[in-house]
């Protein structure tokens, strides 16, 4: 670690005309596209894990108290739930267009669907808001606060598994809500950096990217839709 | 080789810039602490788990102390708990977890595939410093009260009992993303960041191991994290999901928590596998065994770990059908890691054997894993785990895997590798030494905790029978001599810094790329030139191409054959000339 002489200016790679977006260890635009999309699956496969445990919970406890199951989820509005769904599908389509507009070059299309994908994650949220307030209206909380009253909740405070349903309930969604309000940052920021426009077909993979998480966030709400509310 | 003058130069045809390396090509605090180098973030992760490697094997000589004689010693139960529950934490989740990858996957993964860096280096750079905020998080836990749970913080106890346990469990979640962004960064950058000619069959076994690590750890530690979370939950807002007084399931816990936490074990001993094959086949000048087998080994070790967590449970109240499955499994993961030992035993056979510092830890390894591995087997039998389960023989076991496997690997990287870190040698006759010390120390300290398990000596007891005082002794004595051993490496290791004579680029004659086409101390870039991958990693055979023809120069026995650097890839300046040519 000798240092006889001053750290020597800084060495250039040569001088090739790199892209802007082109990082200094990787061979070409391609292998860096390639590597992201990679990495982004990967991640999207531990984001399946980690929801994966909450599943068998959900599936542990379900097997237990099939009818306390049934029953709590029955207090669920599936009118908004089936709203959420629609909303979640679209919002997917939404993101998709965009990317397929970004490839064609098509900045500002791809400025408006990426604003139209952030306002039905919008609608998504508000929804569930009304969904949440409705039930902390009766009473129905996570974990100890559970104290069921009101016309429609008052049979659940008898029986034993219920706050678990509830529990469950709370935390998936809530951990997917979590997801849903990164994403809206997420797009947020990537709409206002195609406005500015930093993305082209050349360059656009921080927008394929926010796509596939979009899509995990959709795909994870596929699955909670039918296990919390219609079965 | 260039002992006598200073500086001279190294086996390295572009030795004009020679002064700058990636140590000194930028310096001052930030330019660390700022780094995207993977070398730089290497040694970054180095340094703090060195710390907490010291601070919880202190934690394990103060147990030893207590433990040296029946009845209180020098600590009573409540501390005593709280201090076997912070050496497994610091060890298991702060230390063995990160180690290998995180020190030496990160310096030597992407010089060996020939890439400048990592797929992510902003990535890389987070993971450590996710890293320190769960290790800040776990000295909060230590000023709100402590942890006395145990490092499995089994239910109901845990999520009930207060102190630190609630900053413990996040700090657990924080870490586990930086391990998730280590796996992910090295997943990719292995598919992708190749030299060319590098081509899956000629990935150095190091990488194979990291490899399979990887995949472990981005495909268990998100459970940990919704474990640690679920119970987090359990603890603020009782949801009633794992503690029975609320309708919750104790048992559901470990499920969750052996499903990351036997996948774990994979994790720490996987990078040692790698470590091992590299030693192995470098110091007995042999190509090595079975390379196909030792690879795709590891990444059947890594798939059937994730089928055996149930074998911590025999005693828990799961189904006969379930235990009886999950041993059938557990005995399955004893076929890759025999074909392994094998493979590697049959390496040395007729080779030319060179008994460096890291290949005397490379033969400890051998002894002490085939032991960890045996007692492994026994463990996962169903009867003889009754009378097994949670006696002084399960600890045993672990720490002959752990420690005699994955630590005892990571010393003999580290010493094989520290020349190409630092620049510099160690002292060769001390880490002889010190490799004696481990070694005897080791047994000393865990052959007769083997023999107080199966008599019946129960873990986590700061207290025990006066029959079993004899062997308490012993084990305590031999923990002096193991800490003596590791202290000396720490020694001569700082020494060497300062004082250690210059190492060349090559000292071990060794075929890999990180050897034989870097620097001495690596440039900034990795590679002058993009190598270019013509033979698989460790062609000793090919003496003629990988060393050069014979030019009769006779060498010491000291002195090994230096492997010929890798020719340099076209880059896309020489393809145009070509093809405007």
């Amino acid at each position: 670690m000798a240092t006889e002489t001053a750290p020597a200016p800084t060495e250039t790679d040569g001088a090739h005309d790199h892209p802007a977006h082109l990082e200094h260890h990787f061979v070409s635009s391609k292998q860096q596209f390639d590597s992201a999309k990679l990495g982004m699956w990967v991640f999207l496969i531990t984001e399946v894990l980690l929801f994966s445990g909450m599943f068998v919970a959900y599936a542990v406890f379900r097997q237990w108290n099939p009818e306390v199951f049934v029953a709590a989820s029955n207090t669920l509005d599936q009118m908004w739930g089936t709203i959420n769904t629609v909303v979640l599908l679209t919002s997917s389509l939404t993101v998709a267009l965009s990317i397929h507009y970004i490839k064609q070059d098509k900045v500002k299309q791809c400025v408006y669907y990426l604003l139209s994908t952030l306002g039905l994650a919008g609608v998504f949220m508000v929804i569930k808001y009304i969904e949440y307030t409705a039930k902390f209206e009766h009473g129905i909380y996570p974990g100890a606060a559970f104290d069921p009253h009101g016309a429609h909740y008052e049979h659940l405070a008898g029986m034993a598994a219920a706050p678990q349903f509830f529990s469950i309930y709370f935390v998936m969604t809530g951990i997917h809500g979590l997801h849903v309000v990164i994403g809206m940052l997420v797009i947020g920021a990537i709409a206002f950096m195609a406005w500015r426009g930093s993305f082209s077909s050349e360059w656009y993979t921080p927008v394929e990217l926010t796509g596939l998480y979009w899509h995990l966030v959709d795909i994870v709400w596929i699955f909670l839709f039918p296990l919390l509310y219609l079965i | 080789m260039s002992t006598t003058t200073q500086d001279a130069p190294v086996e390295d045809e572009a030795h004009h810039d020679e002064e700058t390396n990636y140590l000194n090509h930028d310096t001052g605090i930030w330019s660390w602490l700022a780094t995207k180098d993977h070398k730089r973030i290497g040694i970054l992760y180095c340094i703090s788990l060195a710390v907490v490697f010291l601070a919880a094997g202190i934690l394990a000589l103060f147990m030893r102390a207590e433990l040296s004689a029946p009845g209180e010693t020098i600590m009573g139960n409540e501390t005593y708990n709280q201090v076997f529950t912070m050496h497994g934490i610091l060890m298991v989740f702060l230390f063995l977890v990160p180690s290998i990858p995180a020190i030496l996957g990160n310096f030597v993964l992407p010089m060996q595939i020939g890439a400048k860096d990592v797929a992510f280096p902003k990535l890389n750079l987070a993971s450590w410093y996710v890293y320190m905020a769960g290790a800040i998080l776990t000295i909060a836990a230590l000023l709100t009260g402590g942890v006395d749970t145990g490092w499995t913080f089994y239910t109901p106890y845990s999520s009930t009992t207060g102190g630190g346990v609630l900053w413990m469990t996040a700090a657990i979640f924080v870490a586990g993303f930086a391990s998730i962004f280590t796996g992910l960064n090295f997943i990719v950058t292995v598919h992708k960041m190749r030299a060319p000619g590098m081509t899956w069959n000629r990935l150095p076994l190091f990488i194979w191991g990291i490899y399979a690590t990887s995949i472990v750890q981005v495909l268990a530690t998100p459970v940990i994290g919704i474990t640690m979370v679920l119970l987090i939950l359990e603890q603020t807002m009782q949801i009633g999901i794992f503690d029975p007084a609320l309708g919750g399931d104790p048992v559901l816990f470990q499920h969750f928590f052996w499903f990351y936490s036997h996948p774990a074990v994979y994790i720490m001993i996987l990078p040692a596998f790698g470590i091992l094959s590299e030693l192995i086949a470098t110091f007995s000048r042999s190509r090595i065994f079975g390379y196909r087998a030792i690879a795709l080994s590891s990444v059947a070790i890594a798939m059937l770990g994730f089928l055996v967590w149930g074998h911590h449970m025999f005693v828990s109240g799961q189904s006969a059908i379930s235990s009886i499955v999950f041993s059938l499994i557990t005995y399955l993961i004893g076929i890759p890691s025999g074909i392994k030992v094998f493979n590697w035993v049959a390496t040395l056979y007729k080779g030319s054997i060179w008994l460096q510092t890291p290949m005397l830890y490379a033969l400890s390894f051998l002894f002490l894993f085939t032991i960890g591995g045996f007692t492994g087997i026994m463990v996962g039998v169903l009867a003889v785990d009754v009378q097994l389960h949670d006696t002084y023989y399960v600890v045993s076991h672990f720490h002959y895997v752990m420690m005699g496997g994955s630590v005892v690997a990571l010393l003999g990287g580290m010493h094989y590798w520290w020349p190409k870190i630092t620049g510099r040698m160690y002292n060769e006759t001390l880490g002889k030494i010190a490799a004696g010390l481990v070694f005897v120390g080791f047994n000393l300290t865990f052959f007769p905790q083997l023999v107080l398990g199966s008599r019946g000596m129960p873990r986590r007891y700061a207290n025990y029978a006066e029959r079993f005082a004899g062997l308490h002794e012993l084990s305590t004595y031999g923990s002096w001599v193991l800490g003596a051993g590791l202290f000396l490496i720490l020694g001569y290791a700082l020494w060497s810094l300062a004082y250690g004579e210059e190492a060349p680029a090559n000292p071990w004659g060794a075929t890999t790329l990180e050897w034989t086409n870097v620097a001495a101390i690596p440039d900034h870039h990795n590679f002058k030139r993009t190598p270019l991958v013509t033979r698989g990693p460790y062609d000793f055979h090919l003496a003629d191409e990988v060393f050069g023809g014979g030019d009769g120069e006779a060498l010491g026995d000291d002195v090994p054959r230096i492997p010929e650097p890798a020719p340099s890839a076209p880059t896309e300046d020489d393809t145009a000339a070509s093809a405007s040519a």
